[in-house]
């Protein structure tokens, strides 16, 4: 591991694995206690490959009642959980601890209801994103938010992470997606906020729980709204002579009203490499290439590519191709959907960020970046979630280099503090997990960040969910709850009645 | 008794200091427009932050704008409107169902007010309620500490989302010093499509076909015979009408009105309106002008899940007087008492036969509203959590200390 401190192995736990594990075996019987450290390989990273860690033990339950008894269990002796679900995080989320049960969800893979004239779907969370969406696909419905990985990660997962991609610009993150989630507390206790009705009551626990990294409880139950799906969609694939144009051409088109199901920005790199890959016809003599998908009513797909087009024209685009047919919209899309691993075909290891920046400031992050890849001497190939100003940023190393990891992070940390400098935050989609922990006080002071840890201490006074993630440093509950008041330093009635 | 109106916040956060040192209660206020829902403050003093004024950034092309917490709703809605824009969740006025005049010129609510109490409006189907389009705040615990939370930027998974937490919070977790929300550009052309004289379970039924199909409804809400004689003057006639609001680009929404004409020609007679006049009736709708009649009656709030509501109310009506409209493809129930006496514990007791939601009563009378929980009770474990919570922000509970009790 490249530096990471993760938290000390409590050594009392480390003594009685044996104890645990055998007490686990109580809660969960059957085959849902894996502790062989070759079993237990399977789930020693997850989609963040550069870090691993064999858990003390792999626990995967099936009830609720389980989930509540280990999360009580592991609470009353001090013993640190980290619950994951299809393990496809970035961010290392899921990475486990030494000292620390894995709780996996996988098990948890059923649909509950399907309920169309409320346009809902209650599912366990271990069922796929993608899993949602074919179930009432034959009724002609889907589920909105669509990570690109969208086959494997787990709706669970995706209320930990907040999960958005490509449609979430005119569809919405899984925050604005989910009405409402069962989850069980660190305690056990087993909480519902939101159900099928609108806005939970009370404190928006939802909003806080969506995108909380598994720090707050483990999800048991989602309940998501589904969609109704647009009767066509159309994409134009358009080239730009430089990122400015490319840039403008995006602000014009939500100038003018418009958001688009879809729009995404490739770099130079991002598109040689993804052409290479999969011949998707893109054009190579350009430096920005946008794919803008309109989706909805023919009528209204028809009357906004004629708008886009115009946009695209005045912007000085060099190439505008408009797909006649739903083959054609899959190919535009081909390449920038393969831009990943075909960027792994031109370098032996990648390493894929996930800044957001405000739109206007591309062009200015970009030539920042060409300057910090000749800085570091790796290259860089960028994709860009256009419409929010969400920046992939893939830098190539080689693993076996010595020290290439250590300067592919290096320079992962650079792009980030740049994109924090201009306005917009370390990570759009892809959580803070491990991987972003200790650039947090890059965007939040230390009272900020105290104040996020005491939102962890209503749900995890003890710190014992998920620790070592999301925050650099881990302050007690106690410590975090004192007041440091000077009282009569502002006394009454002096002070100043503004 | 001492009103603090700071201009600035670093003089919010040193009242806010002071009242933590002191352990003195604050009332937090803005205009002071929905300051007749949740239990009534007794506090000494009162935080007026109407004077922490200002839009402090607003860039169209990105979709974003900032201001201060006291800004007045109607300047930015005005300012969104010259460039096109608009806060697509709808943001309600209370003003005239609770003080029974419609909006105050500049004094109808702070933008601080509309995330505070989680506003919405009839788009909220589609669009969502203001948490789903704040994007980062600054604010000032009961600690006396200044943090902020999320960004100007739309994706952001930076930490926890405490700027959604401050929604539906009602001044009890922090005070607001600055917004900064999504903004997204106004339809170009607006119709709605109203069905006449259906009943309560056709017209949910209509409603849920509608929004079923691909025709994109923003808005679906029914108005039973007579109350639909309260919304735009009256000049719709009083027979039952459920509304379905389509918005767009002038050939998407030709071509959607009659996708609902053929899909829902059978249901009864068919009328369109179109432009200024759909407006006023979403408008009227949004601010609950049916039960806009200047009395102190009763008047409930319910969220509901949408095929689940009017049972609730048909069971309900069994025992006790009420009107009622439906809004959120019926999700969403304004009920107005006949009688003075709200009917808590009956319509909640209702509300959980059918499958749960939760009722906040908005108006009634100040006898009652000290005496009955205002919002929605919640199970133990879950109040245990949110007053844990509360404790976290607010340890000494000096910030509108009681007000969701």
């Amino acid at each position: 591991m490249s530096g990471l401190a993760m938290p000390k192995p409590d050594a009392e736990t480390m003594r009685r694995r044996a104890e645990i594990v055998a007490d686990m075996r109580i809660i969960v019987p059957g085959e849902g206690v894996v502790d062989a450290a070759n079993e237990m390989r399977a789930f020693e990273s997850d989609g963040l490959t550069a870090y691993r860690q064999l858990p003390l033990v792999v626990v995967l339950p099936e009830t609720v009642a389980q989930v509540s008894r280990v999360l009580k269990y592991c609470n009353e002796r001090n013993i640190r959980v980290v619950p994951r679900g299809s393990g496809t995080s970035l961010s290392g989320g899921a990475l486990p601890l030494e000292d620390a049960v894995l709780l996996v969800m996988s098990r948890f893979n059923r649909i509950l209801a399907i309920d169309y004239p409320n346009r809902i779907v209650v599912a366990q969370p271990g069922v796929t994103n993608l899993g949602i969406t074919t179930a009432v696909e034959q009724e002609g419905f889907y589920y909105a938010p669509d990570p690109s990985s969208q086959i494997a990660c787990s709706i669970g997962g995706n209320v930990a992470e907040n999960s958005g991609g490509v449609h979430c610009l005119k569809y919405g993150l899984t925050a604005n997606n989910v009405l409402g989630i069962e989850m069980v507390l660190m305690n056990g206790e087993v909480v519902r906020l939101g159900g099928s009705h609108l806005d939970q009551e009370g404190y928006d626990l939802l909003g806080v729980m969506t995108g909380s990294e598994g720090l707050l409880g483990v999800v048991t139950e989602v309940t998501v709204r589904i969609l109704k799906k647009p009767e066509t969609a159309r994409a134009l694939l358009i080239g730009f002579p430089t990122s400015e144009e490319g840039g403008q051409c995006v602000a014009d088109i939500i100038g003018a009203g418009i958001i688009p199901g879809g729009m995404e920005m490739m770099d130079r790199p991002a598109i040689h490499a993804a052409e290479d890959f999969v011949h998707a016809g893109y054009p190579l003599d350009v430096e920005a290439l946008l794919i803008v998908e309109l989706d909805g009513p023919g009528v209204e797909v028809d009357h906004l590519i004629g708008l886009v087009e115009a946009i695209a024209y005045r912007n000085g685009s060099t190439t505008c191709r408009i797909s006649q047919s739903e083959q054609e919209r899959l190919s535009f899309w081909a390449g920038r959907k393969a831009a990943f691993p075909a960027v792994g075909r031109i370098s032996p290891d990648y390493y894929c960020m996930d800044g957001t920046i405000p739109r206007k400031e591309l062009p200015r992050v970009l030539a920042g970046m060409r300057d910090l890849s000749e800085k570091y001497g790796l290259g860089v190939a960028n994709v860009f979630h256009a419409g929010d100003g969400n920046l992939h940023p893939l830098i190539l190393y080689d693993a076996n280099v010595p020290g290439e990891l250590d300067k592919a992070e290096s320079f992962g940390a650079d792009i980030l503090r740049l994109c924090v400098e201009v306005g917009g935050v370390l990570t759009g989609e892809h959580g803070v997990g491990v991987e972003k922990r200790d650039l947090m006080p890059e965007m939040f002071n230390q009272i900020d960040l105290d104040q996020q840890m005491r939102v962890k201490c209503a749900f995890d006074p003890n710190h014992l969910l998920n620790p070592g993630k999301v925050f650099p440093q881990l302050r007690r509950c106690a410590e975090l709850g004192r007041m440091h008041v000077h009282r009569g330093q502002v006394a009454f009635p002096d002070i100043p009645r503004f | 008794m001492t009103t603090f109106t700071p201009s600035s916040s670093a003089e919010t956060l040193s009242t806010v200091q002071w009242a933590a040192a002191e352990e003195t209660p604050l009332e937090l206020l803005g205009h002071g427009s929905k300051r007749g829902i949740g239990r009534p403050l007794q506090t000494e003093h009162t935080l007026d932050l109407s004077r922490l004024t200002g839009v402090t950034l607003y860039e169209p092309a990105e979709l974003v704008l900032s201001a201060k917490a006291g800004t007045p709703l109607v300047e930015i809605e005005q300012l969104l409107t010259e460039n096109g824009q608009q806060f697509a969740f709808e943001p309600m006025d209370y003003g005239p169902l609770l003080s029974g005049e419609p909006g105050q010129g500049s004094k109808n609510g702070t933008i601080g007010g509309v995330l505070a109490t989680n506003l919405s409006g009839p788009r909220r189907l589609k669009a969502g309620a203001a948490r789903d389009h704040i994007l980062g705040v600054a604010a000032i615990s009961g600690r006396g500490e200044a943090f902020k939370s999320g960004g100007r930027v739309v994706k952001n998974v930076t930490g926890y989302d405490l700027s959604k937490l401050m929604a539906n919070s009602w001044g009890t977790l922090a005070v607001l010093t600055d917004v900064t929300f999504k903004v997204l550009p106004a339809a170009e052309t607006e119709v709605t499509l109203a069905i006449r004289g259906l009943l309560d379970d056709a017209a949910v039924a209509a409603m849920a076909l509608a929004l079923g199909s691909s025709a994109e409804a923003s808005s679906a809400a029914h108005l039973p015979e007579r109350i639909a004689a309260k919304v735009a003057g009256g000049k719709h006639g009083s027979d039952a009408a459920t509304l379905l609001r389509v918005e767009g680009f002038g050939p998407s929404v030709v071509y959607r009105i009659e996708a609902l004409r053929k899909l829902l020609g059978k249901a009864g007679p068919l009328e369109e309106i179109a432009g200024e006049a759909s407006k006023t009736i979403w408008r009227d709708i949004r601010d609950c002008l049916p039960f806009a009649d200047g009395g102190a009656r009763p008047v409930w709030r319910v969220s509901m899940a949408p095929s689940q509501a009017h049972h609730m109310v048909m069971a309900l009506r069994m025992q006790v007087a009420v009107d009622a409209f439906y809004d959120w493809q019926g999700g969403l129930v304004w009920l107005s008492m006949r009688e003075d006496d709200p009917e808590a514990d009956l319509l909640r007791g209702l509300i959980r036969k059918h499958g749960g939601g939760h009722a906040t009563l908005v108006r009634v009378s100040p006898s009652h509203r000290a005496a009955l929980p205002v919002f929605e009770p919640q199970p133990s474990h879950l109040a245990a959590l949110s007053a844990r919570l509360k404790a976290e922000f607010d340890p000494k509970a000096i910030l509108n200390p009681g007000r969701m009790a």
